[in-house]
């Protein structure tokens, strides 16, 4: 059986090449803020009539905002993984150089019961659901090994 | 009060929360019809409707205002549908004070009613890639829970808040709902009922969790001289609040996957919550010391503990205190949803900010038997609707 397609669940989010993913995200020409999703009609700063972007790879690393999980299988167009449901954690992590927070799934193994505020999170790109052709994938946040080097 | 910009509450009325699967319209036409004789004014005495609209009943939902008009039989009156999510009855009841206060009407009334399905609120239907209410669910499988639970997590991580403080909310609440006969839930709860209820998102417990609801709201509204001849102390309306955000929003909030950067902009002077009060007591020229009582958007029960703060009624961090010594019970310094909150009634989205005013009249009023307030004289209602639509009202007399 030949392998699946990997294919992003979502296009032009986040990279999906290489050991180093990245969230894709978008820097105004003419004030230099940032943006993710990606920002393709109009600057968010009110200062600001920019109108062109420059594509950005947002820092890997992050520090823990908040987080929670999901006991409760999500409603639709979720898609299940498993039966029966099993609890996934998700994070708010901030990015220091972009000053702002992203949400995202932690990886299948950590709970909240492993997360603190200001714990250190780094990018992968996992697995989100499969079909019988594709391995859709998305971005998570793994906890960064203590003593690892920044 | 400063302003000058006040008009006249004549009548209220409530179709009783619950999970009575009928039209939204019948909820919204009942709820009509006692804001009328509340107000002993009949139809024909109505000249505008506004109209908070459902937008999971198809056409007739989203165009609320003619829907109602036409149930209430059809007599060109001017009317008006908007829709803001949970700010859907606050914007509705702004479309009529304007059309009040320019003196193009002299009796107007709102009117907000939903019918709801079962479990967790999902997006509209369909493949919708550019919408993110649509890829939140999908990318992250990120519910409403899920971030009312980020909040009560950074309350836990911040202010050493804990499950049973959260379950306090709840156990006051579903107090000041049994005397409530719109409630939904007319039932005592305890801490030990919250902390055996399942975990929906960690921290938040199911009864931690507001449900949702079918209910209909309405309000008859007059400008202040046309009140003045029925009734020489009318409950007023003094203050609206609509505001939007400031740049940058650095709070994440629903649906969104990230806040704002605040790389290049510094954040501003007041984060979106404690803006949306501000500005409603800066339109009243009150302050939170003026306030008697308040009815929040209690989504989840430590989000109500975040509207303490916001609404300054104690400093950040202390909302935890407020609820410990009881500071926020009917019989404390400032009560807290005295009808019960969302805790006693489940979210009815369209209805739910008019219904908050419903409550605070019959405050002011001194009719809201078994949870009444003692000689308060001034309440204000917060919510937050969708995609950056603030919600606050200030009701006084």
């Amino acid at each position: 059986m030949p392998a699946k397609t990997r294919v992003p669940a979502v296009e032009g989010w986040f990279t999906t090449e290489g050991d180093e993913p990245a969230l894709l995200g978008t820097r105004c020409r003419s004030c230099g803020t940032y943006a993710f999703p990606r920002e393709s009609y109009f600057c968010k700063n009110p200062a600001c009539d920019g109108r062109e972007f420059d594509d950005v790879a947002l820092s890997r690393r992050g520090r823990v905002w908040s987080f929670t999980n999901n006991c409760y299988q999500p409603p639709p167009p979720f898609v299940p993984t498993s039966d029966p449901f099993e609890p996934f954690a998700i994070a708010a992590v901030e990015l220091a150089d972009e000053q702002l927070v992203v949400l995202g799934q932690m990886v299948p193994g950590t709970s909240v019961d492993d997360l603190k505020a200001g714990m250190d999170v780094e990018l992968v790109v996992d697995t989100l659901f499969e079909d019988d052709e594709h391995e859709y994938l998305v971005w998570k946040w793994r906890l960064v090994e203590t003593g690892a080097p920044a | 009060m400063n302003n000058d910009k006040q008009i006249a509450v004549l009548g209220v009325g409530m179709h009783p929360w619950g999970k009575w699967g009928r039209s939204f319209v019948e909820y919204g036409i009942e709820a009509a019809r006692a804001a009328l004789r509340d107000a002993g004014l009949s139809w024909d005495d109505i000249q505008y409707v506004a109209g908070a609209d459902t937008i999971r009943n198809g056409y007739p939902g989203f165009i609320a205002g003619a829907t109602f008009s036409q149930a209430l039989g059809w007599k060109g009156n001017r009317v008006a549908s908007c829709y803001a999510a949970c700010a859907s009855g606050a914007q509705a009841l702004n479309i009529a004070r304007a059309q009040i206060l320019a003196g193009l009407c002299d009796v107007a009334l709102v009117v907000g009613a939903d019918t709801t399905p079962k479990g967790f609120f999902t997006p509209v239907g369909g493949d919708r890639p550019d919408d993110p209410d649509w890829l939140r669910f999908r990318l992250l499988g990120a519910t409403n829970p899920t971030y009312f639970a980020l909040y009560a997590r950074r309350r836990m991580e911040l202010y050493g808040a804990t499950g049973e403080d959260f379950a306090l909310v709840k156990v006051k609440n579903a107090k000041h709902g049994l005397a409530n006969p719109n409630a939904r839930y007319r039932k005592a709860v305890s801490i030990e009922d919250v902390m055996a209820s399942p975990t929906v998102a960690d921290p938040l417990r199911l009864l931690d969790i507001c449900a949702t609801s079918d209910g209909g709201a309405a309000l008859v509204l007059s400008s202040m001289e046309y009140a003045r001849k029925r009734d020489a102390k009318p409950v007023r309306i003094a203050a609206i609040s609509t505001v939007t955000p400031t740049y940058p929003q650095t709070i994440i909030e629903m649906p969104n996957f990230s806040t704002d950067s605040a790389a290049v902009v510094a954040p501003p002077e007041r984060a979106f919550r404690d803006a949306i009060g501000f500005a409603a007591y800066e339109e009243a020229g009150i302050g939170p010391d003026d306030i008697d009582l308040a009815e929040v958007y209690d989504l989840s029960t430590a989000l109500e503990l975040d509207w303490y703060e916001n609404l300054g009624l104690c400093k950040e961090g202390e909302a935890e205190r407020l609820i410990r010594d009881g500071d926020t019970a009917v019989g404390g310094r400032v009560p807290v949803n005295p009808s019960g909150g969302l805790a006693s009634f489940g979210e009815a989205i369209p209805a739910q900010a008019i219904a908050q005013v419903c409550e605070l009249t019959w405050q002011l009023r001194g009719q809201a038997d078994g949870r009444q307030v003692d000689g308060a004289t001034a309440g204000i209602t917060v919510n937050q609707g969708l995609f950056g639509h603030g919600s606050s009202v200030i009701v006084s007399r």
